[in-house]
């Protein structure tokens, strides 16, 4: 019993980064009707906003302490950070400590630059061309973006730890009435799952209940008509790829402590993101979040020893075995619309 | 007044008389022109250094890159010689290799079999490349093996730590420097039980390829052998990222402590994760639970950050040793590049120059001569005390490091302290023990 609730707690985890991937996926082919593979790519970026963070936090003054010597016998330079200079050590610490919420900060105004740039300077010149052509641009950008960032920060993943206060876990079980030390599960992924929830309610009241989402939904149902009524919606859906590009920025900035950033995260992600997409249904929302939480579920359970012992590397096709199912027996996805790809 | 003779059809005759004259020389002395394959015949030689250049093992691969650099630099006497003037063996004296200027040329393998494979032999046509050097992962170096054998091209095994390498997939023309998994195994347990108790259970997380797969074997078969029982063992996808859901069924499943049989950006990720699902804050029948990673890399190291603290590990080489190769060899690779090389680095370095030195005693590119001047060679001063090349497996023999994370570092680059330095004799096994069984050298093949 203790496996399968800590494995549902896992799955809610696992699913709450699929399903804020896909919904900034879902929500730029659902506006845009643009298949974005350099998606994978924007939550790379946001992961890498937390380590500019930590860096900026720990920009340092060298002073030379002849006292101490480095790796080859020379004198050691010692790195105070400017942050303990100007606040005090205390502060200074509290600071470097919380760069990971601190960097949302920054991914916030950077990754709607990001998304903007992007959306006016490459793919608005896809709009009308085949998907084909629209995933060869995306998935060649999602390739100079992740080599830039090698070049800039290396191929090695780099820590970025959550604040102190974050670094053990919650004894769940305790709480169930379980002994002590049965399930517990790390503070911080318990925040990233609340976090992606106030993610995902705020896009979602967003788009319901503002007249900006209304105009978008009722682009996303008929561009045209939208558009004869005198909207500008163009203006709007570059608003929502910057919107859908902060999204998976501060998906990927709030994953930094969960799996350290590296220049090919991104791409890890993708595929999995289009599968949560597909299995979901092209361009609804709901779906998007209904289907990474179940396949995030799925994955956890074919990950117990008991199932895997049963059926041996069922773990690593679980989702793609339910892609396959899913499309087979409802080719437009769990709650995609009629009619989208169905064609 | 002069009439032109040039006809067409005489223009013909002459021109296909002078064509076989022009051909007979080179077809009668084809066979000696070229005794080998990429036989050099300016005035340069290639190597070819094959390094994940991406993947989960970049950033080994990139610090292998700067070591081969730096050998290829000491060879022809550019820099300070490094590691040339600690070497017992003295046939290299920085003046390139037998009158020719050594170039190199490199190539990504991606950390795959396929991609690494299909850049060795883009090296070995296109750029004629006489000796591979390269890694990381176990996987690749053994594809490479095979076809380096096949094309009579010398292959020097850069990180590769799977038994297999020199076990069960041999080859004539494969040679490994690094140490391996049985190795690790032997060196570690002692320690673990002097550590940690002999009545231990340990879980098992183990990378899903040749490399994981005889890790956790000797691994296993090491700490058994000292009274540890072993829970489970899980395979897990190399490049996973999340292991949550392989973490998750550790916490209660009755195992006080935890082999991380993983490497590179999966290590880094695994561990970290494990710390943060508090296992090493966890008491299990009535013991601290405990976290080994079998295969150490101080890039993995500064990558796992806190995580790493007091958790044991093996090495081939740590740039803290106190002997005069290793000395020779940090401040050199130190003054260049500002940091110190890795044991991947070292490993690579090492295998560049004992190639060379190779090269300068059999006096021949040859192959079969290189191989000859490499098999049972016995040598110092490269950093791992006295180290031997038996010829029955190509494995090098030598000291063991054991490491433990440091719980205080001073700077950046004290993160792992040098536990035990274990003697060669404690690692040392038949080349037919059963965990290498199964495979033969082959023959010598010199190609062309």
């Amino acid at each position: 019993m203790d496996q399968i609730i800590l494995q549902f707690i896992n799955g809610l985890d696992k699913g709450s980064a699929y399903a804020l991937i896909a919904l900034g996926l879902t929500l730029i082919f659902g506006t845009l009707g643009v298949v974005n593979f350099a998606h994978g790519t924007l939550f790379m970026l946001g992961a890498f906003c937390a380590v500019v963070m930590q860096r900026i936090l720990t920009l340092s003054a060298i002073t030379i302490d002849p006292t101490q010597k480095d790796f080859l016998g020379r004198p050691l330079e010692v790195k105070t950070p400017y942050v303990e200079l100007w606040f005090g050590h205390d502060i200074g610490q509290l600071l470097i400590d919380w760069a990971v919420p601190l960097s949302l900060l920054l991914a916030i105004p950077f990754m709607a630059l990001v998304g903007w740039v992007m959306e006016r300077g490459i793919i608005k010149h896809f709009y009308k061309r085949p998907h084909a052509d629209q995933i060869l641009v995306t998935f060649g950008l999602a390739i100079v973006i992740q080599e830039i960032v090698k070049q800039i920060f290396g191929a090695n993943p780099i820590p970025v730890p959550a604040p102190k206060a974050f670094s053990g876990s919650l004894d769940f079980g305790v709480l169930l009435g379980f002994d002590p030390n049965v399930i517990v599960y790390p503070y911080w992924r318990l925040v990233y799952f609340l976090f992606s929830s106030v993610i995902l309610a705020a896009v979602f009241a967003f788009l319901r209940y503002t007249t900006f989402g209304m105009v978008v939904r009722a682009g996303m149902a008929d561009r045209e008509t939208v558009g004869i009524l005198g909207i500008n919606i163009d203006k709007r859906f570059t608003i929502m790829f910057a919107i859908a590009a902060i999204v998976a920025g501060v998906a990927g900035a709030m994953y930094a402590p969960i799996n350290s950033p590296n220049y090919h995260m991104g791409m890890d992600f993708l595929v999995l993101s289009f599968v949560v997409v597909v299995v979901g249904g092209m361009g609804s929302l709901p779906g998007a979040v209904l289907a990474g939480y179940l396949l995030g579920i799925l994955e956890s359970f074919a990950s117990m020893n008991v199932i895997k012992d049963a059926l041996p590397g069922i773990d690593q096709i679980i989702i793609y075995l339910t892609a396959i199912v899913v499309l087979l027996l409802r080719p437009r996805g769990l709650l995609g619309k009629r009619g989208v790809m169905e064609d | 007044m002069t009439t032109s003779r040039f006809t067409r059809r005489g223009v013909l005759k002459t021109g296909a008389v002078a064509g076989a004259g022009v051909a007979l020389p080179t077809i009668f002395t084809a066979g000696s022109a070229s005794a080998f394959t990429n036989e050099p015949k300016g005035d340069t030689v290639t190597f070819g250094f094959n390094v994940p250049q991406s993947g989960p093992y970049a950033d080994e691969g990139l610090d292998e890159l700067r070591a081969q650099k730096l050998a290829v630099e000491h060879i022809n006497g550019e820099g300070d010689g490094g590691m040339l003037n600690t070497f017992s063996s003295k046939a290299l004296d920085g003046t390139g290799l037998l009158g020719k200027k050594v170039t190199y040329v490199t190539g990504d393998t991606q950390t795959k079999s396929d991609a690494a494979r299909a850049s060795a032999k883009s090296m070995i046509e296109k750029d004629g490349v006489i000796m591979i050097n390269g890694g990381s992962s176990s996987g690749v170096a053994i594809a490479v093996q095979g076809l380096c054998q096949e094309a009579g091209i010398i292959f020097m095994a850069g990180l590769t730590h799977s038994n297999d390498t020199t076990g069960k997939d041999r080859k004539k023309h494969g040679f490994r420097h690094f140490f391996n998994a049985y190795m690790s195994g032997a060196a570690l347990a002692p320690v673990l039980a002097k550590a940690y108790g002999t009545d231990r259970k340990a879980y098992h997380l183990t990378a899903d390829y040749t490399w994981g797969w005889t890790q956790e074997e000797s691994i296993k078969a090491a700490t058994e052998a000292v009274g540890w029982q072993t829970v489970k063992t899980v395979r897990t996808p190399v490049g996973a990222g999340d292991f949550s859901s392989y973490l998750t069924p550790v916490l209660n499943s009755g195992a006080d402590v935890l082999v991380l049989n993983h490497y590179g950006r999966d290590m880094i990720n695994s561990i970290t994760q494990a710390v943060q699902f508090g296992l090493r804050d966890k008491v299990v029948n009535g013991k601290q639970f405990e976290i080994v990673v079998p295969l150490y890399s101080e890039l993995m190291a500064e990558g796992a950050g806190e995580a790493i603290k007091g958790v044991y590990g093996s090495m081939n080489w740590n740039w803290q040793l106190d002997n005069p190769g290793t000395k020779a060899f940090v401040k050199s690779f130190g003054e260049k590049y500002g940091r110190p090389p890795s044991n991947s680095a070292q490993t690579c370095y090492v295998q560049t120059l004992l190639y060379a030195d190779a090269v300068a005693r059999a006096g021949s590119f040859n192959p079969c001569a290189v191989i000859e001047a490499l098999e049972d060679f016995d040598f110092d001063g490269m950093g791992n005390g006295p180290t031997f090349y038996r010829g029955a497996d190509h494995q090098c023999f030598k000291d063991v490091l054991v490491m433990k994370g440091k719980e205080n570092p001073t700077n950046q680059f004290d993160i792992l302290e040098i536990v035990e330095l274990t003697p060669r004799a404690q690692v040392e096994y038949a080349p037919d023990h059963p965990m290498f069984a199964g495979g033969t050298l082959g023959e010598c093949n010199p190609g062309d």
